[in-house]
């Protein structure tokens, strides 16, 4: 009982990162319509950033603000000189120049960090743990992710239905002519989704730093399965994403913490040994394909212009 | 896909030829040896200090082999298998080597080796040794200056019975070495077996969920295999979920001289065994490790001490031919009689071409400097052969 709760907090948790990777993914593409292969490097910055800072400045906190500010900077200059000069082009050609950003990046990093990789001691108060159950104590810090991915998901909620920029973005996503024409500010409007959509992956990188190794090409490993969230939430659906993020965190988690006990008990020892860690790295893609199957367009599929 | 950009394609493909052939034309000028490692990508640090090692060999002989001058082509691999056999193929076919060294990760080197070995070339693994290559796969033309997969768990698992472990479980990654690490595991190890997980490779983002499962069964022990950076956030995730000290851990190539500096306060006493340490006390070590920190700055790990061997090899067959690197027969048979100094001290190839060398148990300490090293404890096994052997076709 103790261990179905505590792999469903960690499948929250997985979910609650992809959420924040794909929600900026998925805003993007759905105001823009840029597809943006770059999008893992702002999590790796955000990632690489927060340990320089942190040690830099020897609080966590101050290092984390600093870092989600350096992200959003670097991302207004990619915007500028980069994806700006996208927005009217094909598909290949945002392919092809934010792969480059990508490559861009990741060999960025090694030279101004270091090929050895990094990591981001947590302060003693938030590494402790927390007694949730009588035998379960989880780390402060793995609460702290949950948390600030369902601020985050309010927050983005309220801002896109409640308010003026809002209004904006669900206008320029709907039709960014008409949009235009009623006095929106587009380029502004792009610049500030594009800036919103890096933050939020640069928060992922910051709240996994503590966790993982901080090293080039981090962003590509959560990519792939961001942009398998946003595939089955529905191009451009933020709430999409959200229901797609946690299903596929419990599902992967499920997958991972079961299938070898399930296989085991149909299969041989030896096949099931052999099976089971490749299924579980497929559960994924298999529950993607067999969804699309069923439902080509995902979740909450966005309206077609 | 337009016209323009195919004709472009096509155009820089033709370039790319041409260019090919024109540089293979420049055969036959000295001992060429091309180094195939990983130079970008998470795990740089390995390439990069396999290179330094082998750099530092080069630099130690002068720059020559029996008075010719040595070429090397560093080339990554990415971690990828795909670009590994690519960029082994090319320096086959348009640098010319005669010799292909380097090969860090198992599933790199089963894909290029034998583009490599067909060919006449010659491939001394400085790493990876996957059993695919010690048993009746074996070749002729590959050569290993580290290990095969299976030993150093092997001299885990001999450690484990000593230390009375009777329930221990077992995570690794999902890839040839992974399953070659377990297995070796599981063929010294006499206790129980309380679980195994194997995670995704190279994209495991988190280990919570299997660290939860660990948590679950209480086993006597852990015992891990993750190189490299992927040793880093093991570790660091282990002590987060509070099994640090808890549950003891043992681990097989996860601890490195390039981690140790970042995670050495979490692992401070942790065992692990390997075939080398660089405090063995012999004079080919004391050459490389010293030569190694005044060239560096840093302490070399198991990765360069195998490169650094690798280059003594195969220095030590084109002497032994005088130069000659034409007879690939009697280069072969240089290359099996081993005649050089090994930074491990005593070593022989075994009839798959594996190493039968010692293994030694070492623990991670406290340096003076207040940094972290290892120090050996214990010799595990005394001229060790791997069990893949007598499924190999060829004679000693």
């Amino acid at each position: 009982m103790t261990l179905a709760f505590e792999q469903l907090l960690n499948g929250l948790q997985l979910g609650v990162l992809l959420y924040l990777v794909a929600a900026g993914l998925t805003l993007v593409f759905g105001v823009m319509r840029v597809v943006n292969l770059a999008h893992g490097s702002f999590y790796m910055l955000g990632a690489y950033f927060v340990v320089a800072f942190a040690s830099w400045t020897g609080s966590l906190m101050a290092g984390a603000v600093l870092a989600l500010a350096a992200t959003t900077a670097v991302a207004l200059v990619v915007e500028r000189l980069v994806i700006a000069r996208l927005y009217r082009r094909e598909p290949l050609d945002q392919l092809l120049a934010t792969f480059g950003i990508v490559l861009f990046f990741d060999e960025l990093a090694p030279l101004v960090w270091g090929p050895a990789g990094l990591t981001l001691a947590l302060p003693p108060g938030l590494a402790a743990g927390v007694q949730l159950l009588p035998d379960l104590a989880v780390p402060v810090w793995r609460l702290v992710i949950l948390a600030a991915g369902g601020l985050v998901a309010a927050g983005l909620g309220i801002v896109v239905a409640r308010t003026r920029t809002g209004a904006w973005i669900r206008a320029g996503a709907a039709d960014p002519e008409t949009a235009q024409t009623l006095g929106v500010n587009l380029p502004l409007l792009f610049r500030g989704v594009f800036a919103l959509g890096a933050a939020l992956a640069g928060l992922a990188g910051i709240l996994t730093a503590p966790l993982l190794t901080v090293q080039s090409g981090m962003g590509n490993d959560i990519l792939v399965l961001a942009f398998v969230v946003v595939v089955l939430g529905g191009l451009g659906s933020m709430r999409g994403a959200l229901a797609a993020s946690l299903a596929l965190g419990i599902l992967d988690t499920a997958g991972r913490a079961a299938l070898p006990e399930l296989l085991a008990a149909v299969l041989s020892p030896e096949a099931a040994d052999t099976a089971a860690p490749a299924l579980s790295s497929m559960v994924v893609y298999v529950a993607m394909a067999a969804f699309l199957w069923a439902r080509p367009d995902g979740l909450f599929p966005a309206p077609r212009r | 896909m337009n016209i323009r950009l195919v004709a472009a394609v096509a155009a820089i493909a033709l370039v790319a030829v041409a260019l090919g052939v024109t540089l293979s034309g420049k055969r036959g000028d000295g001992v060429r040896i091309g180094f195939v490692t990983t130079l970008t990508t998470a795990s740089a640090a390995i390439g990069i200090d396999m290179r330094d090692g082998f750099d530092l060999a080069v630099e130690h002989m002068g720059g020559t082999m029996a008075g010719l001058p040595v070429t090397v082509f560093y080339e990554d691999d990415g971690l990828d298998p795909e670009i590994g056999r690519q960029k082994t193929e090319r320096l086959v076919q348009r640098d010319g080597v005669q010799f292909i060294s380097g090969y860090i990760w198992s599933n790199v080197l089963l894909a290029s080796v034998h583009a490599a070995v067909e060919q006449g070339v010659f491939v001394i693994g400085a790493n990876a040794g996957p059993s695919q290559l010690a048993g009746e796969g074996c070749l002729a033309g590959f050569f290993s200056t580290s290990w095969q997969n299976d030993q150093t768990p092997m001299a885990m698992g001999e450690v484990l019975n000593r230390r009375g472990v009777d329930n221990l479980y077992l995570l690794a990654p999902n890839y040839a070495a992974g399953r070659n690490m377990v297995a070796g595991i599981e063929r010294t190890y006499r206790g129980a077996i309380a679980g195994t997980d194997m995670t995704q490779w190279p994209g495991q983002l988190d280990f919570s969920v299997e660290l939860a499962k660990v948590r679950a069964a209480n086993p006597g022990a852990v015992w891990v295999f993750y190189p490299g950076n992927h040793g880093t956030k093991f570790f660091t995730q282990y002590a987060q979920a509070g099994l640090l000290g808890v549950i003891p851990l043992y681990s097989t190539f996860s601890v490195d001289a390039l981690n140790l500096p970042v995670i050495g306060p979490l692992v401070e006493g942790l065992l692990l065994t390997q075939h080398w340490s660089p405090d063995l006390d012999n004079a080919a070590n004391r050459r490389f490790v010293d030569g190694f920190r005044a060239r560096t700055g840093r302490t070399p790990s198991f990765y360069a001490a195998q490169a650094y061997d690798a280059a003594m090899l195969i220095r030590s067959a084109v002497e032994a031919t005088g130069g000659d690197l034409d007879d690939k027969d009697a280069l072969r048979r240089a290359l099996e009689a081993a005649d050089f100094e090994s930074n491990r001290g005593d070593f022989a190839f075994n009839n798959n071409h594996f190493p039968i060398q010692d293994f030694y148990l070492r623990e991670v300490v406290r340096t003076e400097d207040g940094g972290f090293g290892t120090r050996v404890v214990d010799k595990v096994y005394t001229a060790h052969r791997d069990p893949y052997a007598g499924q190999c076709a060829m004679t000693p």
